[in-house]
């Protein structure tokens, strides 16, 4: 069975394999020998054509980890409209991850974080910058290099006290009159957001 | 991992993490200081039609839209 799929395929395929682009040897990481025992029997089948590649050959390689841990750690704070922060090397970040508040250092270990609404800071020397992120997600790889990813994230001093104020009372009174449970879901949340922007801008 | 792990309350009540994302995102926009809030605002302004296809022929579309005709 194996015989006549390799034929036909043989027969469409010959004419394009003349055509298929040939990676230079330098680009390429090490074959990843992911699979040799399929490798080994397409060539006994064909030796003439390059057996098929799987979508891990297309990836870029894991970065490697470095012998030595770092002494920065590189930052990406990106959002959907704007890159806030694009590799910059610092000493330490602390995310809000919904765990806990999560300080990352370089050398961390790789990690996937799911984050609250919460303060991002950004240790640099002795200058600390803050952001307000409204939840998002955090991937610390193991190359120290960490990617903050939000849909909003605003320094604090743009917040304005009265409009938190504002709304933490109103959800509150949303949260009493809820009826069914998307409605007390959405109160709570933004019960959630605003009691976090409380605690940032008097924090 | 096929045990029902302890849910997020918001997933409990049947809504998804984008819509959880997105909810708090503007909740975060309302509550900036001007210019900055406009600035924002003018972000979650969406417009789109929606047709749905019956026999090969588009019904009329629903217009969704935040931008004043």
């Amino acid at each position: 069975m194996l015989r006549h799929g390799s034929r036909s395929l043989f027969n469409r395929a010959s004419a394009t394999s003349m055509r298929w682009r040939r990676q230079f040897s330098t680009d390429l990481p090490a074959e990843t020998a992911e699979d040799t025992k399929f490798v080994e029997s397409w060539k006994k089948m064909n030796p003439n054509m390059d057996p098929p590649k799987t979508p891990s050959a297309y990836m870029k390689p894991r970065p490697p980890t470095p012998a030595n841990i770092p002494s920065k750690l590189t930052v990406n704070l990106v959002l959907p409209y704007d890159s806030v922060l694009s590799s910059k090397e610092v000493d330490m970040v602390i995310v809000p991850a919904t765990t806990g508040q999560m300080g990352v250092l370089p050398g961390h270990v790789a990690t996937i974080a799911e984050l609250k609404p919460g303060i991002l800071s950004v240790h640099e020397g002795n200058d600390v910058t803050k952001y307000f992120l409204s939840s998002g997600f955090a991937f610390v790889h193991a190359n120290s290099v960490a990617d903050i990813i939000a849909i909003e994230a605003t320094p604090v001093d743009r917040l304005d006290p009265n409009l938190v104020q504002k709304g933490l009372a109103d959800f509150q009174q949303k949260l009493n009159t809820a009826s069914t449970d998307v409605e007390k879901a959405e109160a709570q949340i933004g019960i959630d957001v605003h009691s976090a922007l409380n605690a940032a801008l008097t924090g | 991992m096929s045990s029902s792990a302890a849910q997020p309350f918001w997933r409990a009540a049947g809504m998804t993490y984008v819509t959880y994302s997105n909810l708090c995102a503007s909740l975060v926009r309302q509550c900036l200081k001007e210019p900055y809030r406009s600035e924002a605002l003018s972000r979650e302004k969406v417009h789109f039609n929606v047709s749905k296809w019956v026999d090969g022929k588009p019904e009329k579309p629903t217009i969704r839209t935040d931008t004043p005709e």
